[in-house]
C-alpha cells in the first residue's frame, strides 16, 4: 500500500531528514486521498446547496429531502456496484470496457422463461455466475492471450451484447419474479435495500484493497508489474482474479437493474463502462494503475448521480448535464496532474 | 503440479454442472404474436387469389428493440401468408454503412420488390435511388428518404400525430376533472431523433389547445432500465403530478415500475406504440396507466401485402386508381379500457 509510509519507517539512530519533519501528515503522499475525498465532499455540498438555492420549496420539505437522498443513493447503487470492481481492475493495471456488456447478458440469461421457472435463487444464481464467467474469459484472454486489455474487452463489449441479443431474441425480458422485482421497493428500517447492497459491496471491496494480500498485491501488480512478479506474485493468475472480480460485480449490478426495471433487455445498462471509469478516475483511480481507492470511487459515483438529480428537479435538459459531466471529469484528471507535477515540487521545495 | 486433487475434480465438476444448467436456461419460447392479413376471401377482395409470383426483398436493422423485432416478425409472418410471395430477408447489420453493403447485394438478385426499414432515410437515400433506377419499386418502412425518386411506397407512422392523440386524451381527461393548473411530465425516448422531437412537438401542440404545458421532461432511451431512471428522476423532480406521457411502452415497463416503486399512483399515465403488454395493463385497469397511442409494428405486414400488390400491378379494391398510392402514413390511435379488446390483436 501506498498509503503506508510513515515515519516509523526511519532507523531510530538515522538523523531525522528535516523534509520529514517539516512536512506536516496533511501535506504528505499518504493525505492525497483524504484530501481528494473531502474535494469530492466540497463537490456535493456545493451541488446540494445550488439545488437548494434554486428549489427552495423543495428542500424546505424534510421528508421530501429524506426522500431524494435515498433517490440519489437508489440511483447510483448499481452502478456504484459496477464501479468497485472497475477500480480494481484499473488499479491492477486493467481497464474493463465489457461491464455494461457483461450486465446486459447476466440481465438478460438470469430472465429467460427457463431461468425463471428455477425461482429467486436460480436467477441469481444465473445472474452470478454468467458475470464470474464472462469476466474469467476477459482475464484468461489478456493474462495467458497476452492481448491488450482495452482490445479484449472492446471486443467482449460487442461480442457480449451480441449474445445477449441473441439469448432475448431482441426483446424485452419481463421479470414475472416478485422476489426478484421487490428489491427495488424494499426498505430496512427505511433504508432501501440496493443501498444497502451497495454498501455492502463498498464494504467488501475496501476491506478486500487495503486489509488484505489480495489487496496489496493488486496495487503491486498495476504500480509495477515486473517487481511484482520478481516478487513472486503469479501476475497471470492475480489479472484473470480481478477480471472476474469485475464480472461478480456486474452480475450483482444485474440482478439489481433487472430489479429495478422489473426486466432484462440486450440494450440495458447501456455505457455503464464510461461512467464507471468516469467515476473512478474522478474519485483519485489512476488510469495507469497501482493507485486509487473505493471510497473516491463512490464519491465519484455520487456526485454524477447528484448531478443527474440537480438537473431533473430543476428541469434542465440532458444534453447541458452531459457537457457539465465531461467538465468534471477533465478537471478532475488535471488536479490529478497538477498534484503530481506542480504540487509535489510545490512542497519539496522549501 | 499434482494432476488431480481432490479440489481441482470438484472445482471441475463443479464448473461442468453450472455450465450445463446454465446452457439449459437460455430456452426462451414465449412464442411470437405477428399481426398479419389473413383475409383468403377472393369473393370479397379479389386481390387476396394468388397472381403472379413476387420475389419481395426484405431488410430492416438488428433490433435490440422490440418494436423493431416486430416490424421483422410481422414482415416474415405475412410473406409466409401468401402462397404467391417468396421472401428474402437480410440482416441490416450494426450501421447505415453495412445496410448500403447488404442492400447493394440485393440489388444485384434483381428480387421484383425490396421493402426496408433504413437504418437513417438520409442516408441510405442512395441506395433507394439506385435500386429504383435499376426497375426494383422500393417500399419504405418508416424512416423516409429525402430524394422523391428514392422510393415507390413511402408507408409510416405519425410521429407528430402520436403527440397530438396522447396530449389530447390527456387534455380531455384533465378537463373533465376541471384541473386548471394541471401538472404534467413527460418521458420521451432517445432526444437526439426527429422522431422524438416530432413526438414532443406534436404533444406540446395538444395541450397549448387546452392551454396546459408540459412541467419536466426526462428522456430515456427506450429501454425499460433508463425508463426507470428517467422515470423515478422526474417523481422526485414533481412531488405531485396530474399526468405522465412516456413515448414508448418498452421503456414504459421501467416507468410502471418506478411509479409503483415510489408508491405514486396520483396521476393518469399515457404510453406509446401500443404493445401488448401495454394493452394487457389497460384492461386490467389496475396501474396508473390508462391509455396508449398506436405506433404500430403491423405497417411492416401492410408494407409487404402492397409490396405484393406492387409487383403484380395491381391497386387497391377500394381505391380508383389502378396503383397502390405513394405515400401512406398511418393514423395514432388512442387505446384506452373501452376500445382496447378491439386493437389487442395488433399489440406486439
Amino acid at each position: 500500500m501506498t498509503d503506508q509510509r510513515t515515519k516509523t519507517d526511519v532507523p531510530a539512530d538515522a538523523p531525522a531528514p528535516v523534509s520529514l519533519t517539516k512536512t506536516s501528515w496533511w501535506k504528505s503522499d499518504g493525505a492525497e486521498p483524504v484530501r481528494r475525498n473531502l474535494g469530492l465532499i466540497g463537490v456535493l455540498i456545493v451541488l446540494v446547496f445550488i439545488g437548494a438555492v434554486t428549489r427552495p420549496e423543495l428542500y424546505g420539505d424534510a421528508s421530501w429531502v429524506t426522500n431524494n437522498v435515498w433517490t440519489i443513493l437508489q440511483q447510483a447503487s448499481a452502478i456504484g456496484v459496477v464501479t468497485v470492481g472497475m477500480t480494481f481492475v484499473i488499479i491492477g493495471g486493467g481497464i474493463d470496457l465489457s461491464v455494461g456488456a457483461i450486465i446486459a447478458v447476466a440481465g438478460v440469461w438470469s430472465t429467460t422463461l427457463a431461468t425463471q421457472s428455477y425461482g429467486t435463487a436460480g436467477m441469481i444464481f444465473t445472474a452470478i455466475v454468467v458475470g464470474v464467467v464472462v469476466g474469467l474469459v476477459n482475464g484468461v484472454l489478456i493474462s495467458y492471450g497476452r492481448l491488450v486489455p482495452f482490445i479484449a474487452t472492446l471486443a467482449m463489449m460487442v461480442a457480449a451484447r451480441g449474445l445477449a441479443a441473441q439469448i432475448s431474441g431482441k426483446q424485452t425480458q419481463v421479470s414475472a419474479n416478485s422476489t426478484i422485482n421487490d428489491i427495488a421497493s424494499t426498505k430496512i428500517f427505511g433504508v432501501p435495500m440496493l443501498v444497502i447492497m451497495l454498501a455492502v459491496v463498498v464494504a467488501g471491496g475496501w476491506v478486500l484493497l487495503n486489509r488484505t494480500t489480495f489487496g496489496r498485491r493488486t496495487v503491486a501488480v498495476g504500480g509495477n508489474p515486473e517487481a511484482a512478479r520478481l516478487a513472486g506474485i503469479n501476475i497471470r493468475l492475480h489479472t484473470v482474479l480481478l477480471y472476474a472480480l469485475s464480472g461478480l460485480c456486474c452480475g450483482i449490478a444485474a440482478i439489481m437493474l433487472t430489479s429495478q426495471a422489473t426486466s432484462a433487455q440486450a440494450a440495458m445498462a447501456n455505457l455503464y463502462e464510461l461512467d464507471a471509469i468516469a467515476a473512478a478516475i474522478i474519485g483519485g483511480t489512476l488510469l495507469s494503475g497501482g493507485r486509487g481507492t473505493i471510497i473516491g470511487a463512490l464519491f465519484g459515483v455520487l456526485v454524477f448521480s447528484t448531478i443527474t438529480n440537480l438537473f431533473a428537479i430543476n428541469n434542465l435538459s440532458t444534453e447541458v448535464q452531459n457537457m457539465v459531466k465531461g467538465a468534471i471529469i477533465v478537471a478532475a484528471v488535471l488536479v490529478q496532474q497538477f498534484r503530481y507535477r506542480s504540487l509535489s515540487q510545490l512542497f519539496s521545495r522549501t | 503440479m499434482n494432476d488431480l486433487s481432490r479440489r481441482r475434480i470438484l472445482f471441475g465438476s463443479a464448473a461442468i454442472g453450472a455450465g450445463a444448467v446454465l446452457t439449459a436456461c437460455t430456452s426462451n419460447n414465449a412464442g411470437e404474436n405477428t399481426q398479419i392479413n389473413t383475409n383468403k376471401d377472393t369473393e370479397a377482395n379479389p386481390n387476396a387469389a394468388p397472381g403472379e409470383k413476387v420475389v419481395i426483398a426484405f431488410s430492416a436493422p438488428a433490433a435490440d428493440h422490440g418494436w423493431v423485432a416486430a416490424i421483422t416478425n410481422n414482415a416474415k409472418a405475412q410473406a409466409a401468408a401468401y402462397s404467391d410471395v417468396e421472401f428474402k430477408s437480410v440482416e441490416a447489420g450494426a450501421d447505415a454503412a453495412a445496410q448500403r453493403a447488404a442492400l447493394s447485394t440485393l440489388i444485384s438478385q434483381k428480387p421484383s420488390v425490396i421493402v426496408l426499414l433504413p437504418h437513417d432515410g438520409k442516408e441510405l437515400n442512395a441506395v433507394g435511388l439506385e435500386a429504383m433506377r435499376a426497375g426494383i419499386p422500393v417500399v419504405n418502412l418508416d424512416r423516409a428518404f429525402p430524394d422523391r425518386g428514392a422510393y415507390r411506397l413511402q408507408i409510416k407512422g405519425d410521429n407528430f400525430g402520436m403527440g397530438l392523440a396522447a396530449g389530447t386524451y390527456i387534455g380531455e381527461q384533465l378537463k373533465a376533472k376541471n384541473i386548471s393548473n394541471p401538472i404534467i411530465g413527460e418521458i420521451p425516448g432517445i432526444d437526439s431523433l426527429e422522431l422524438t422531437q416530432q413526438r414532443s412537438a406534436g404533444f406540446k401542440e395538444a395541450l397549448g389547445v387546452y392551454g396546459f404545458k408540459v412541467a419536466n421532461r426526462r428522456p430515456a432511451e427506450f429501454t425499460a432500465d433508463t425508463g426507470q431512471r428517467a422515470a423515478t428522476e422526474l417523481l422526485q423532480a414533481l412531488p405531485k403530478i396530474d399526468a405522465l406521457w412516456n413515448h414508448d411502452d418498452d421503456q414504459g415497463i421501467g416507468v410502471l415500475a418506478a411509479a409503483n416503486q415510489s408508491n405514486r399512483k396520483e396521476f393518469l399515465m399515457v404510453g406509446g406504440a401500443g404493445s401488448k403488454a401495454a394493452i394487457d395493463a389497460i384492461v386490467a385497469d389496475n396501474t396508473v396507466l390508462k391509455a396508449t397511442v398506436t405506433y404500430s409494428p403491423s405497417m411492416a405486414s401492410s408494407a409487404i401485402s402492397l409490396a405484393r400488390l406492387i409487383g403484380q400491378k395491381k391497386g387497391l379494391s377500394d381505391l380508383v386508381e389502378l396503383e397502390v398510392p405513394k405515400e401512406i402514413t398511418l393514423a395514432s390511435e388512442t387505446i384506452t379500457k373501452e376500445n382496447a379488446a378491439q386493437y389487442a390483436k395488433l399489440g406486439f
